[in-house]
């Protein structure tokens, strides 16, 4: 019994320890003054204000908040839009590194989550994606689809072009391949799980949002290459999309 | 008047053009000068011999200023319990985890999953023998995916020295049941509050609710699965 709190008082000790060999950020106020609010949010009361010239740490932040603790040891939370203004201790202004438009262009890695309809069935999907280059990225896509007659999964990966990626909303074309695991509801009569390759080609809209973020909306015409004589075609239509890129 | 001012700025331009161009003309014919150079045998007005190098050597070594990167702490993750009352199935424990990402001081983005198990429903009990489900399939699993609202973020105070950031949030989602051997389409939905006692750390009270149809009983119909728990959360 004794086994498990000790874990436990190490691991918080390499914690903490982890924390306390980070090095903090030190920057100098170049606002008339600073306002610190004793919570992450705009409602949260101002108690202390930093004059111009101070050199302060930066402690953490969280969203568009910055921790900010003074040379007296003071500690509280400031805005985005007055730090905007602070500078390194070397005199140059601080690089906040914000996504935003410019980095919407030069965005490598993205992810998301989309809902919609798979041929009557509800759907629950998982994006992520690579870009080559403005227009190309290579997209891994998980389906989780909830019929009334059978579940499924599955699995796909794909190209997908979008043709002005300057545009705030941008159409693009998609065109990949994959597997789908079905499986009959157990309330149905017997009937086998089945594992099927399925082929897509596709069509959407990509709007950015702010920051980072995006919205989407997908249509997909999918072929179930079934072991029947027939192949099986089905229109999946991701109403709603969120995406982000980092 | 006009066109005398364009003349004296033509004759300026053409002036300062066509001078350094004479001197261009006179290039090359003049003996690049003698450097002045000290002989070997020369020596300094201290005595000692000069040497070829400069006096001192300048050691500029370009300073590398590596900043510290600024934490930034967008991610929650936690744990949960609870209780889930599972429509017809009694109620019971549920344990989850659960994914934030703060998008804004207002927004955040969740995922949870979840578990329990389904207990007997009334018929089983008065029946006797008669089971509705296998064992595994009173195995009661779910995810979703949800969007948060922080609708009243604020303080609680405790005691005369203490306070601590709190907010109630509502929460909206998508995502799946898998219960009585099937997976549900799940709308999930409901409310929370949570207290901070530090910048990291956050405790959760929160109650939601897990609608899916089912047609176990051989008609389709809603179900409504109240589910109720305290959980712990760190930010990353």
């Amino acid at each position: 019994m004794s086994r498990p709190p000790s874990l436990i008082i190490l691991l918080v000790l390499l914690f903490t320890a982890s924390v306390q060999a980070d090095e903090l950020r030190k920057i100098l106020i170049a606002d008339p003054y600073i306002e610190l609010h004793t919570g992450p949010g705009r409602g949260y009361p101002i108690f202390h204000v930093v004059e111009r010239g101070r050199e302060v740490v930066v402690v953490k932040r969280r969203t568009d908040w910055f921790l900010i603790r003074t040379e007296q040891g003071v500690e509280g939370w400031a805005a985005r839009e007055q730090m905007i203004a602070t500078l390194e201790p070397t005199g140059e202004p601080l690089d906040l590194q914000e996504p935003a438009r410019e980095n919407y262009m030069s965005r490598r890695w993205q992810g998301g989550i989309m809902a919609g309809d798979f041929g009557g069935a509800s759907l629950v999907s998982a994006f992520g994606g690579y870009a080559f280059s403005d227009n190309l990225s290579i997209e891994l896509t998980v389906n989780h689809i909830l019929g009334e007659y059978s579940n499924g999964y599955s699995a796909t990966i794909g190209l997908m072009h979008v043709f002005v990626p300057e545009w705030r909303l941008s159409p693009y074309f998609t065109l990949g391949t994959g597997i789908i695991y079905t499986e009959p509801k157990s309330t149905l009569v017997q009937t086998e799980d089945r594992n099927d390759q399925i082929g897509y080609v596709g069509a959407g809209l990509q709007f950015y949002l702010t920051r980072r973020f995006m919205l989407r909306s997908e249509y997909r015409n999918n072929v179930i290459f079934t072991k029947r004589d027939d192949n099986e075609e089905v229109d999946e239509w991701k109403y709603l999309g969120f995406a982000f890129f980092f | 008047m006009e066109v005398s001012w364009f003349r004296v700025l033509l004759l300026t331009a053409l002036c300062s053009a066509a001078l350094p161009g004479c001197a261009w003309f006179g290039r090359g014919n003049d003996a690049p000068p003698e450097p002045v150079t000290a002989s070997a045998e020369s020596s300094g007005i201290t005595g000692e011999p000069a040497s070829d190098g400069p006096i001192i050597e300048p050691k500029v070594a370009r300073r590398e200023i590596k900043r510290p990167r600024i934490d930034t702490e967008d991610f929650e993750l936690g744990a949960y319990v609870g209780i889930l009352s599972i429509e017809d199935f009694e109620s019971n424990v549920v344990y989850g985890a659960r994914l934030a990402y703060h998008l804004t001081e207002d927004f955040f983005l969740e995922a949870t999953a979840g578990q329990s198990r389904a207990g007997r429903t009334s018929y089983e009990n008065l029946s006797g023998s008669a089971e509705l489900l296998t064992d595994s399939e009173r195995d009661y699993t779910y995810y979703a995916l949800s969007i948060g609202w922080n609708a009243l973020p604020g303080e609680i105070f405790v005691g005369k020295n203490r306070a601590y950031n709190s907010a109630f949030y509502l929460v909206a989602g998508l995502g799946g049941t898998r219960f009585a051997g099937d997976d549900r389409f799940t709308v999930s939905g409901g409310f929370g509050y949570r207290i901070l006692p530090t910048d990291w750390l956050a405790v959760h009270f929160d109650v939601r609710d897990h609608v899916y149809d089912i047609d176990l009983l051989g008609k389709k119909k809603i179900v409504n699965n109240l589910e109720a728990h305290l959980g712990l959360s760190i930010f990353f």
